[in-house]
């Protein structure tokens, strides 16, 4: 429903947003589209998998470089702390595999040879939140926002689309330091919101609609439906403004307080836990700084479910209705 | 220098990095006595006799790296670094205090230190993929191949407890390093038979690590890690090992070298003036 074809025409002047959301990617696909050419660029950058599928990026390097493609097994542990060696010795490791794994067999990895050493490793979280069908609540992860937020010197993305995710692959490689680059379902396709020309930058959220009734904080694979949701709203005469904060941390604090004050009405989006996600980090910044009505989208303290994409994005409330929903509620508190 | 007189400087410099060991261990109240003077003989070959390093250019990138995964029993690690010249002496009586360089558990604050440890078990796994690191260069191909180009631009010691053996991702390590030919790799197990509880095969029998390091494809070996000459031939055998990471298992003694407390589980004692004062007699003034 939410991934459906129809062509989507907007009316405010956003020099890097798609007129049209047509184009749809994976965003892995995209991601190694710029890993390729960053390992052609750059001899330093290697690449590392737990038995998880190398995309372009792995298969260029099997062909021209091996000895830069690095496959450890089904040991997530080890490969977090090898990537940590890799760095020590000069290289710039981007690492790939299943985000819950990444985090329930790599978190110790994660905070002590990656973050605490503040190493130059690059964590790619494959298949993050609850909208990846056909597997099961044991791949499911609701928690990683909300754990690794608190692990310091930690720079975490949260790409929407396939644009931006090349972008945040670029922007990772060029920061000196520990990135996790959290990426939805690897196979499912997401419409293209953006242009090539959307000048992106670590740790600055993006306006995508402008709008003075409310303000809809999206990131990730629901950056979409808070555009769908903000036009349903204009047709009702309400005008919300969405930001796409591709940044979980550092949180673009100013973007977010303006919207506070400049809407009074904030509602988050994401496909992860309420608790401690981009919701809690919400939060905790208005409610410190400028106190708003706010209401969060996301896992209300669930595990994951079998059933399609489809239908578990309608299950856990991670639609446009949803998020729509929200908004006029929140308005009319 | 002739072997003999390389084997007793050896021995000198064990023996002053013990009594150096206690003055850090003294400065917290509390130490890892055992484990530091079990390693005492291994860390002192690595640092005198085998591995190239800078002192004053600590992060020199073809620098051999010695990864402390047992990363308690820091206190002769940080005795052996002051030796070798990465900071001078005075520093080591600042080891526990707030914002020191010499953390309670080895930190890369400290210079000379490549891997922050603390949390068991991870290490090896840090070994791997920076002795992997040694290896990547532009024209290498294939890093599992039998045949490799060129020779490593360093090698890599990583040293382990017995206990520490209990971690799983320890054998994830082992797996990786066989695979991909880590033969610049060198595991040193201190096998010193004791973990923080109790005895290690009353805790959790290790049964053979010997055996599991070769079922696991290594080049295994077992020394008497209390014994320098044992340890200087080890450290020389394991330069000559093509293909395959070698392990070392090093049986030692806990608290070697401190007569009222070796063999016994010495793992963390309270270092009173009393036993401050037995420890320096033992080791001579």
């Amino acid at each position: 429903m939410h991934w459906g074809d129809r062509e989507e025409r907007y009316h405010v002047d956003m020099p890097y947003l798609l007129p049209t959301r047509v184009k749809k990617e994976s965003v892995y696909v995209a991601h190694n589209r710029a890993l390729v050419e960053l390992v052609k660029k750059n001899d330093k950058i290697v690449s590392c998998y737990a038995d998880f599928p190398a995309g372009a990026a792995g298969e260029y390097l099997k062909e021209h470089s091996p000895d830069r493609f690095i496959d450890v097994g089904i040991a997530e542990g080890h490969l977090i702390t090898a990537a940590a060696g890799l760095a020590d010795a000069g290289f710039i490791p981007f690492t790939h595999c299943h985000t819950l794994f990444a985090l329930g067999r790599g978190y110790n990895q994660i905070r002590q040879n990656v973050a605490y050493d503040n190493r130059n490793v690059k964590i790619v979280l494959c298949n993050s939140g609850v909208i990846w069908g056909g597997i099961g609540p044991s791949h499911l992860s609701v928690e990683d926002i909300a754990a690794l937020r608190a692990v310091p010197n930690l720079v975490i993305l949260s790409p929407a689309d396939s644009v931006s995710t090349e972008k945040a692959t670029y922007a990772a490689a060029e920061y000196d330091g520990p990135v996790v680059i959290r990426l939805p379902f690897v196979a499912g396709l997401y419409p293209t919101l953006y242009s090539n020309d959307l000048d992106y930058e670590i740790g600055k959220g993006v306006t995508l609609r402008n709008g003075n009734d409310a303000a809809i904080l999206a990131t990730g694979a629901l950056v979409n439906d808070a555009l769908e949701a903000s036009e349903a709203l204009e047709k009702k005469g309400i005008h919300a403004r969405v930001l796409d904060i591709h940044t979980i941390k550092p949180l673009d604090e100013d973007a977010v307080l303006s919207a506070a004050k400049e809407t009074g009405v904030l509602v988050t989006a994401e496909d992860a836990s309420i608790y401690g996600g981009l919701g809690g980090a919400v939060a905790e910044l208005v409610s410190e700084e400028y106190p708003v009505i706010l209401k969060r989208i996301g896992i209300r303290d669930q595990f994951g479910d079998s059933g399609t994409s489809e239908e578990l994005k309608v299950h856990y409330g991670l639609t446009a209705a949803s998020i729509s929903q929200a908004v006029v509620q929140a308005i009319n508190k | 220098m002739d072997r003999k007189n390389l084997i007793d400087e050896l021995q000198a410099t064990a023996c002053r990095l013990r009594k150096d060991t206690l003055t850090v261990i003294k400065e917290m109240g509390t130490g890892w006595l055992g484990g530091s003077f079990s390693s005492a003989d291994v860390i002192a070959a690595l640092f005198f006799y085998r591995m190239k390093y800078d002192a004053k250019n600590p992060r020199w990138e073809d620098r051999d790296r010695l990864i402390v995964s047992k990363a308690h029993s820091c206190e002769i690690v940080y005795a052996a670094l002051a030796e070798a010249g990465f900071f001078p002496k005075e520093e080591l009586k600042t080891y526990s205090h707030l914002e020191s360089r010499l953390q309670i558990h080895v930190d890369c604050k400290t210079p000379g230190i490549d891997c922050s440890g603390g949390s068991l078990g991870m290490g090896l796994s840090f070994a791997v993929g920076t002795a992997t690191g040694a290896y990547i260069s532009p024209g290498e191909k294939n890093l599992c191949a039998d045949q490799r180009k060129k020779d490593p631009r360093y090698r890599v010691y990583c040293i382990m407890g017995d206990g520490e053996c209990n971690e799983g991702q320890v054998w994830e390590a082992a797996m990786n390093a066989s695979h991909y030919r880590l033969d610049n790799l060198t595991a040193i197990v201190d096998h010193n038979k004791f973990q923080s509880t109790g005895l290690v095969k009353e805790k959790m029998d290790t049964l053979s690590l010997a055996e599991k390091f070769k079922a696991f494809g290594w080049e295994t070996i077992e020394i008497d890690g209390n014994n320098l000459n044992d340890v200087v031939d080890t450290l020389d055998w394991v330069l000559t090992v093509k293909n395959k990471p070698q392990a070392v298992i090093a049986h030692t003694k806990k608290g070697r070298g401190f007569p009222s407390l070796e063999d016994t589980n010495c793992h963390m004692i309270n270092l009173t003036d009393e036993l401050l004062q037995d420890g320096l007699d033992a080791l001579g003034r």
